[in-house]
């Protein structure tokens, strides 16, 4: 295959041949395409209506919000809340530092440049700890913020990179144990893998936040958000091992004999024949599963994590808010929404790029 | 000589890595049971399953069965899965046959359909599920009052009791026998050799006969065949009352779980040969045969296997129900956990009844597969 970063895009401008012939060629047609412009542009002409022309914006005129338009009001009062959580009002830059480190290690890592075993291992190891430094204060010498105190959309993006970062490496594993030519280890890692694919991600997080202290003696429990941790990171890897499997698949054999011929030990072979090609098949596969992740940290709100989806749910939590429920959970789907589907779409890309290398 | 020796050493290096890794998950197990045994015990609990007998004396939002609050925790946990089976039976149903609609309209011929089914895909797949749930259930809950209730044309009416539908005027064992009637012809139509276009009218016309047939056999004498909902003073009587955790959950799931499986239906036709719709269009077969006699039975061999997988998806995405108080299983498992603390048995049981329910599935999609596959390939 060749090189990913080297293939020009497709042409992406607009073929108004193609366009007119597939929208009014016919009588049928257009009126098909006119009825679906309609409605479409009623429904988007509601949403605008009371996302913007009716809305009112800023905090200090509450009184003026109606039913009619949206009241962003609340957003505008309520958005430290909302994206910090309970984390100490003043050392609110700490956490968006926090966060511009997290999201800037992601559109990083979509550069291909990074793509290399150790510079992605640095910056995403590097992120992490930048990360907690800047949180949890105390390494510093600032103030001691403790795990308890994160919230909201800092807290949704420490889980996130930390389950990444955690379940890369053991999705590796489980991948590699589950093609080892000894038995035990196979199956092993296949009871592993279809065990938690098989559960529901809350089940298995549940057990890790109430299950598992009392299978643990108490000098091993560590703090529930750990151990919730760990728990989503085995999700992830046993899903992220199914994605290196189709990878290793798309590998001949040959390879590996062709390295054993030469000499070359099972870490050799792997280190620089066999996974660098794995990586690259398993690109647009992994990407969603990052994607499918960040999307399903949000369930950790049911065992009782402040994320953004409850600090959203604390912001219209007073009388004054209480009527502006909507809109806070727009703002909060539009954070979502932005994230996952601009990573979406890069994933896209990549794949579209990888079928045309491939050819 | 020297080779042999080679593999002699491999082949121990490879049972010791091996019995040590039996042994470490011995030892694990071992100390897992051990300090069980002190913590319950610290905690004062007895293991076992004789607290299945006890009583609950606890309420929660939702059955299809009569229950009490008196009822023994093994007819509440059996309640639980049946909600939670009910859910994921309606959500699956619906999500497909939406999610084949839109899939398709994924791939159709004018843009603007195409366009129209591209941005629900892109919003309804993009957002994370429990937040959807629970969007829906503010709007729910914030709908007016039964006296004020919604109403769509004085059949149907929306309040934040719930969703109130005309129904037929029978028992539910009746009901149950209709919906089990709807699945058999489902089956039975899916292995038949009809064409696509042909199996779905007569499903779509065999489920409405069942349903007449239903309503003008078994309807109770002197009572009118549907039953609508009226208000009688603080509340609807007659017809069906839908919960609004009921409503907020099937609409969620489905607007969520249909997105997905559009995708696998849009990602199946387009996996068709170009060169075989091309030969259907040169003997002159209208766009509809096209769909229904090449496309579509050509398609459904690549969907069916990663349909089954968002089957397996949406059943596990009932458990976000504890999130808006809808008593699925694993509401109704929590709830036992904490009142009861018997976590290792209750959590034994739920993941039980998760891996029988998705087996099941998984078998019903390898059996579609087979059933579907070529003959002679």
């Amino acid at each position: 295959m060749a090189d990913v970063s080297s293939i020009a895009p497709t042409g992406s401008r607009i073929d108004w041949a193609k366009l007119r012939r597939r929208t009014i060629a016919t009588p049928k047609d257009t009126a098909i395409t006119v009825f679906v412009a309609i409605i479409m542009g009623w429904l988007v002409w509601l949403a605008l209506d009371w996302a913007i022309f009716k809305a009112v914006w800023s905090a200090d005129n509450v009184d003026q919000c109606s039913k009619d338009g949206a009241c962003w009001s609340v957003v505008h009062a309520r958005h430290r809340l909302i994206l910090f959580g309970l984390y100490p009002y003043d050392l609110h830059w700490r956490s968006t530092l926090a966060c511009v480190v997290i999201i800037l290690t992601v559109v990083l890592s979509c550069f291909p440049t990074i793509w290399s075993f150790k510079r992605l291992g640095t910056l995403w190891i590097t992120a992490f700890s930048a990360y907690y430094l800047l949180m949890e204060g105390s390494l510093l010498g600032m103030e001691q913020v403790t795990t308890d105190q994160w919230g909201g959309l800092a807290l949704t993006l420490f889980l996130f990179a930390s389950v990444v970062l955690l379940g890369m490496p053991m999705g590796l594993g489980l991948a590699l144990m589950r093609r080892s030519s000894m038995p035990v280890v196979r199956l092993f890692a296949s009871l592993i893998i279809d065990f938690i694919r098989s559960l529901p991600l809350l089940t298995t997080l549940f057990t890790a936040a109430v299950v598992v202290p009392i299978l643990l003696p108490d000098w091993l429990q560590g703090d529930k958000i750990w151990r919730v941790i760990i728990a989503f990171a085995l999700f992830f890897a046993c899903y992220q091992a199914e994605v290196f499997r189709g990878g290793f698949q798309a590998i001949p054999k040959g390879q590996f004999e062709a390295g054993k011929a030469l000499g070359l030990g099972y870490w050799q072979i792997l280190g620089r024949i066999v996974l660098p090609q794995v990586f690259r098949h398993a690109l647009p596969s992994t990407v969603n599963m990052v994607v499918v992740t960040f999307k399903e940290t949000a369930i950790v709100i049911i065992i009782g994590f402040f994320d953004i989806l409850a600090s959203a749910g604390a912001a219209f939590g007073t009388a004054l808010w209480a009527p502006y429920y909507m809109e806070v959970y727009v703002f909060v789907a539009l954070i979502y929404w932005s994230f996952i589907f601009s990573l979406g779409q890069y994933g896209e890309y990549l794949k579209r790029r990888m079928t045309v290398a491939a050819r | 000589m020297q080779v042999e020796e080679l593999r002699a050493r491999a082949a121990r290096r490879k049972f010791a890595i091996q019995a040590l890794l039996i042994v470490g998950v011995i030892v694990i197990i071992w100390s897992a049971i051990a300090s069980a045994r002190i913590n319950l015990t610290a905690l004062g609990i007895t293991s076992g399953f004789g607290f299945l007998e006890r009583s609950t004396g606890w309420s929660y939002s939702f059955s299809l069965i009569e229950r009490d609050i008196n009822d023994t925790y093994t007819k509440t946990l059996w309640i639980g899965f049946q909600n939670s089976v009910f859910v994921g039976f309606i959500s699956i149903v619906l999500s497909t046959v939406l999610g084949f609609a839109i899939g398709t309209a994924r791939d159709a011929y004018n843009l603007s359909i195409k366009a129209a089914a591209t941005t629900f895909v892109q919003i309804f797949r993009n957002i994370p599920l429990i937040l959807q749930v629970v969007f829906w259930y503010a709007i729910l809950i914030h709908m007016p009052g039964p006296r004020q209730a919604i109403s769509v044309g004085e059949l149907a009416f929306i309040s934040n009791r719930g969703v109130m539908l005309p129904g037929l005027n029978v028992t539910s064992s009746i009901a149950v026998g209709m919906i089990a009637f709807s699945v058999l012809l489902f089956i039975a139509l899916t292995i038949s050799k009809a064409t696509f276009g042909k199996k779905l009218i007569l499903w779509f016309s065999g489920s409405i006969l069942a349903l007449i047939l239903a309503g003008v056999l078994f309807t109770p004498e002197g009572e009118s065949i549907l039953s609508i909902p009226t208000l009688k003073g603080l509340r609807f009587v007659g017809g069906i009352t839908v919960s609004i955790e009921l409503v907020a959950m099937i609409v969620s799931i489905v607007l969520y779980g249909s997105a997905y499986i559009a995708e696998v239906v849009r990602g199946g036709l387009q996996e068709v040969p170009k060169g075989l719709i091309e030969a259907g269009q040169a003997i002159g077969l209208p766009q509809r045969a096209i769909w229904s006699r090449i496309k579509m039975p050509m398609a459904l061999r690549t969907i069916i296997p990663p349909l089954g997988n968002q089957w397996i998806f949406i059943m596990k995405a009932t458990t976000i129900g504890v999130a808006i108080g809808f008593s699925d299983l694993f509401y109704i498992v929590s709830t036992s956990i904490t009142q009861s603390g018997q976590t290792l048995e209750l959590i034994a049981l739920l993941m039980g009844a998760f891996l029988t329910v998705n087996y099941l599935i998984a078998q019903l999609t390898n059996w579609l597969n087979a059933s579907l596959k070529l003959k002679g390939h």
